[in-house]
């Protein structure tokens, strides 16, 4: 996967995530084109388009767009899976998610995606396990590092 | 789970996101942005120590300022500042603003790599995931040279964490695809590939991608991959439902990992062991089986994540293209899927079918679909989906459904989207071309099309139905006759003029007895443009001459009064097209943002299309893409209105096709002061068709009419007698090395008369000219009687070519001059290599060259007779290696070589089908240059 972005039905961009170096003035570029490319296309739609020399796979989950730039020969079915799943991950991490638990809570948007993919392929597919590495990162958060193995002892028990 | 605020909750950074989507405007928000920015600023430089808690929210604030779109030009030493600190969510917050805003600063590069380091060796696996994430994320060179050898090491240490594992093998993968010479796997290689058998799904399915790159590249040093992943693929597939816990999506076991083991295995040829073959095929013939059965969930989830993985076996399948049992099932369940309710389904079944259509063993399977193709065509709702309808229906044209694909085509053009016109236009071009059987439908098709899309028939298009109605005499006169037909509408494109202009003017002669009346001069004279009027006004001129020309004895007379006139109009000068007509456009058009009122119709629909392509900004470029006169589409729409592009465009054309058929260039010095492309070789052709019978000359005399038999007649041999007639005899001795010959030429003298003034000149016509270069020495100018004179000739190939050298001798035999020429047999084949290969090299290769354009075929009847040693000898005379054991039917024959030229090799293969009992041949040619395989295949069809 080349790229991901998150973008709202008005086209405000809510996440994006580059897994091949661009310059920022590409990026913003890309981002404005495929944006409006992809808000202009209808409902029922097919999910995937090719675009320039890649291949984008979308999916809109209320009023938010997922979109993903894969290479020519990625599978497009297992992408809208990989899109799926990180909604999945979203949701259960955010107890329904929606855009405004993205909005306010973007840092924890971008580590979720980081727990799952890494360098634009999956790392963890389990939702299971992405979900405690994330929850074990928050458990940390306000603790002296003394406590660090205390914790993570406690974690491992309460799986 | 506590809905808000997960995580330490920075309040300040809440309120401060609020403030930002309660502005009104975006004024409003920039203006909040500078106070937040300054108040950052403050803080930083402020002489109070700030805490780590402030540090984090201040440095996350920032990021969200850069997310949203705006510039930040400090806060990275706070935020590296943050990557030392003890707190997870300080660290956390750094190295998620590091990711999202490196900086190349070498200096802050440096602090970054001493913080990874120090959390590499932290041995606390959350912090070595955090940076090996930031090393994955940013992925620059510095970072790969500081840590692209350690992180082989955290990946297959014994006591490293599963988790770090995984982030360990992607954090790799992205340091290769940034700078591959300075991961060197070398000793690690054989535990990186055994990680395909951890226990841990998620360490393979992390680790799998990294494999799959590393093949790649370096297959051989990988390739003990093939039999693991065929056996963990076999675990999987075989696994039942629950089997693989929480790694089972949609009661699917683990489609991710699946389709990257499908995918690993795409790297390599089948498998050689015969076991893990068979495993392997199981697996195939399991997921095959698994499409049909009902599905366990009605959840989209489920049929996607199955059909994922059965689309990555196809693409397997494709890939081997050597079980035609499973070639013919893969294509039986695509074909299921053309008619599904889920247009994903339809997309990628039509994707998929396109590649199976390329495998022999699937070609009659995939068209036996052709109608519901069809049908998608005309009915998918979707642009995406047509297009793929429309590259399947190209992909499984042959000759036995062409008419049908090429009609259908052509119908759907009339209302296909203005965003895929151009390439169908191509596509039909290529088909009716490639699968002409008669030239009559190949200009039918042609001028429809131009009737239908002239807007989006590019030069190359109208270019070759010129050359092909030029090169075939059978189809002149009908081609005369259509376009004079076409031209007589009330509405005729710009192309289509073009092209009458060119046909009518060389063969209006042949249809001289049409009565031509008042609705041809009413068409030019309607007209409104200057260019168009012009051309047709010439094509209309041009055949009037040449019609008139028939009867001499009204020539003379005709030529004083017709001629002067429209001569005189024909060879005055075009006036020069300033620059600003098109600028102006493209200033109207940098000025309407879409949606504004348009020019035409059209136009919109263009700039619609254009940006659904992506096709690029469209602003202060398109005025230069305007004046270079690209074949773009909209360089092409404006290039009717401005006419300076057009004519730029078309002096090249003019001289290819002076080069083609006409001589007479010297003969309209004035024409050549002409701007015009287009005009000046119309000018030349009016000229030419003007002079009256040539006067004896000293010009050499054209090439005589059998010229082309007896360079056939060399075309697999390199001595012999190349002419003869009862005075001169020519014999021919030649060799060739790499791009370079040699060529000796014998003139006899066969009488007992002295040939006085003997001079021979060798000379390359036209396009010749810098593809070849031929020197020679003078000889002596006299031949005795009974004599013979030798002459050397030092031959070079630059590049690939298609036409003959001319020889032109003189002499004076008994005072009179006798001038004839000959073509040189120096074909493109005698700059032959052979090259041996084995039979899964050739199809490899074969398989490689498979762009339509790259291959040529003919299907002809045998002039000879269809002797096996016969054809073995010119086929190696022909100068390639003829490769024994490589087609599967042995009465074929297959050749290969490499064309020395001095600027580069072209790979060529070739295929020889005989048919004993049909006394046909299918000759089929496979070169890396596409004109070489025409030229190859006009060249050997006359041949057998």
């Amino acid at each position: 996967m080349q790229f991901m972005l998150l973008f709202s039905r008005q086209g405000k961009l809510r996440l994006q995530k580059w897994y091949v170096p661009l310059s920022d003035k590409e990026k913003k570029k890309i981002t404005r084109e495929l944006v409006q490319t992809v808000l202009a296309r209808k409902p029922k739609m097919c999910s995937f388009l090719e675009w320039r020399d890649l291949k984008i796979v979308y999916k809109r989950y209320a009023s938010l767009y997922f979109c993903c730039a894969t290479e020519g020969q990625d599978n497009e079915l297992i992408t809208l899976e990989i899109i799926h799943r990180y909604v999945e991950l979203l949701d259960k991490y955010f107890g329904s998610v929606c855009e405004l638990d993205i909005i306010f809570n973007f840092e924890k948007a971008y580590f979720i995606l980081d727990e799952f993919l890494l360098g634009g392929e999956a790392q963890e597919t389990s939702k299971k396990n992405v979900l405690k590495a994330i929850e074990q990162a928050d458990l940390l958060q306000e603790n002296e590092m003394g406590l660090f193995y205390a914790l993570l002892a406690a974690v491992s028990t309460l799986n | 789970m506590p809905a808000v605020s997960k995580g330490d909750g920075m309040r300040g950074l809440a309120v401060f996101i609020s403030d930002i989507r309660n502005c009104k405007s975006k004024e409003a928000e920039i203006k909040r942005i500078n106070k937040e920015l300054a108040n950052i600023r403050s803080k930083f430089k402020g002489d109070k120590a700030l805490d780590g808690y402030s540090k984090k929210k201040y440095v996350c604030k920032l990021l969200f300022i850069f997310l949203l779109g705006h510039d930040i030009d400090f806060g990275h030493m706070e935020a590296v500042n943050l990557l030392s600190s003890n707190k997870y969510t300080e660290k956390q917050i750094g190295y998620l603003f590091i990711s999202v805003l490196v900086n190349s600063n070498s200096e802050l590069i440096r602090l970054i790599n001493n913080a990874i380091k120090n959390d590499l060796s932290s041995r606390n696996p959350t912090f070595m995931c955090l940076a090996l994430h930031c090393i994955a994320n940013v992925g620059s060179r510095e970072m790969a040279e500081a840590f692209a050898s350690e992180i082989p090491r955290i990946l297959v240490a014994g006591d490293t964490m599963d988790s770090v594992k995984q982030s360990a093998a992607l954090c790799l993968l992205r340091l290769y695809k940034t700078s591959p010479d300075l991961v060197l796997m070398g000793e690690w290689t054989s535990r990186v590939v055994h990680l395909l058998n951890d226990q841990h799904m998620g360490v393979v399915t992390a680790a799998i991608s990294l494999i799959t790159c590393l093949s790649q590249k370096n297959p051989d040093e990988f390739k003990t991959c093939v039999s693991l992943a065929v056996s963990r693929l076999s675990r999987i597939v075989s696994s039942a439902s629950t089997d693989l816990q929480d790694y089972t999506y949609y009661f699917v076991p683990a489609p991710w990992l699946s389709c990257k083991l499908l995918r690993l295995l795409q790297c390599y040829p089948p498998p050689e062991d015969g076991a893990v073959k068979g495993r392997l095929v199981e697996c195939l013939e399991t997921i095959l089986n698994k499409a049909q059965e009902p599905p366990k969930s009605k959840k989209v989830q489920h049929s996607n994540a199955k059909n994922a993985i059965l689309f990555e076996a196809i693409s397997l399948i494709i890939h081997y293209d050597s079980e035609p049992n499973l070639l013919v099932r893969a294509c039986n369940q695509l074909g299921q899927f053309l008619q599904h309710r889920e247009t994903n389904l339809r997309y990628l079944a039509l994707e998929s079918m396109c590649t199976l259509a390329s495998s022999e063993f699937s070609h009659e399977a995939v068209k036996t679909h052709i109608e519901t193709v069809i049908n998608a065509l005309k009915t998918e709702r979707d642009v995406s989906v047509r297009q793929r309808a429309a590259d399947l229906l190209y992909a499984m044209c042959d000759r036995s459904n062409a008419k049908q694909i090429v009609a259908e085509m052509l119908s759907y053009l009339e209302t296909a989207d203005y965003s895929i016109r151009e390439e169908m236009v191509l596509k039909v071009a290529i088909l009716a071309e490639k699968y002409a059987v008669d030239y009559s439908w190949y200009v039918d098709t042609i001028l429809n099309l131009i009737r239908i899309a002239g807007d989006y028939v590019s030069e190359e298009v109208w270019y070759r139905v010129i050359q092909i109605v030029i090169n075939r005499d059978d189809v002149q006169g009908y081609a005369a006759k259509t376009v004079f037909e076409a031209l007589q509408a009330p509405a005729c494109h710009e192309n289509m003029v073009k092209v009458g202009g060119y046909i009518l003017g060389e063969f209006g002669n042949l249809i001289a007895e049409l009565p031509f009346s008042a609705p041809c001069s009413s068409t030019f004279s309607q007209r409104p443009r200057r260019l168009s009027k012009r051309c047709c006004a010439m094509s209309w001129l041009v055949h009037l001459q040449q019609t008139v020309h028939n009867s001499d004895q009204y020539y003379v007379q005709t030529s004083e009064v017709v001629s002067p006139v429209p001569q005189a109009t024909v060879l005055e000068e075009m006036p020069p097209f300033p620059e600003r007509e098109s600028s102006i456009l493209a200033k109207l058009k940098k000025k309407k943002g879409p949606g504004a009122v348009s020019v035409t119709e059209l136009e919109d629909g263009k700039r619609e299309g254009g940006e659904l392509n992506g096709g690029g900004e469209r602003g202060p470029e398109t005025a230069s893409c305007v004046s270079q006169s690209t074949p773009s589409p909209s360089a092409d729409l404006l290039g009717i209105r401005s006419v300076a592009p057009v004519g730029a465009s078309l002096s090249s054309a003019g001289s290819l096709l002076v080069d083609v058929f006409s001589e007479a260039g010297p003969a309209a010095p004035s024409a050549a002061v002409n701007d015009d492309g287009f005009l000046r070789y119309k000018a030349v052709l009016w000229l030419s068709s003007c002079k009256v019978s040539a006067p004896p000359s000293e010009d050499p005399a054209p090439p005589l009419s059998e010229a082309d038999e007896l360079l056939d007649k060399f075309v697999c041999k390199n001595n012999g007698v190349l002419f003869e007639n009862q005075l001169l005899q020519i014999g021919i001795k030649s060799e060739y090395r790499q791009n370079l010959g040699r060529m000796y030429l014998f003139y006899g003298n066969k009488t007992s008369v002295q040939f006085a003034s003997f001079t021979t000149t060798v000379s390359c016509p036209g396009e010749l000219q810098p593809q070849l270069n031929v020197q020679s020495k003078p000889v002596e100018p006299l031949v005795e009687g009974g004599a013979q004179i030798q002459q050397v000739l030092n031959i070079e190939c630059i590049t690939d070519f298609s036409e003959a050298p001319l020889l032109n001798i003189k002499f004076r035999y008994g005072g009179a001059l006798q001038n004839l020429t000959l073509k040189l047999p120096v074909t493109i084949n005698k700059f032959f290599q052979p090259t041996e290969m084995a039979s899964q090299d050739f199809f490899q290769r074969w398989k490689q060259l498979s762009q339509p354009q790259q291959e040529a075929q003919k299907i002809f009847k045998a002039s000879h007779g269809m002797d096996t040693e016969v054809i073995k000898a010119k086929l190696l005379g022909l100068g390639m290696a003829l490769l024994d054991n490589v087609d599967p039917n042995p009465e074929n024959y297959v050749c290969a070589g490499v064309i020395q030229t001095k600027g580069q090799q072209v790979g060529c293969l070739l295929r020889l089908e005989p048919n004993a009992q049909a006394q046909m041949y299918r000759l089929t040619l496979r070169c890396s240059k596409d004109l070489v395989s025409r030229r190859l295949c006009e060249l050997l069809a006359q041949q057998f």
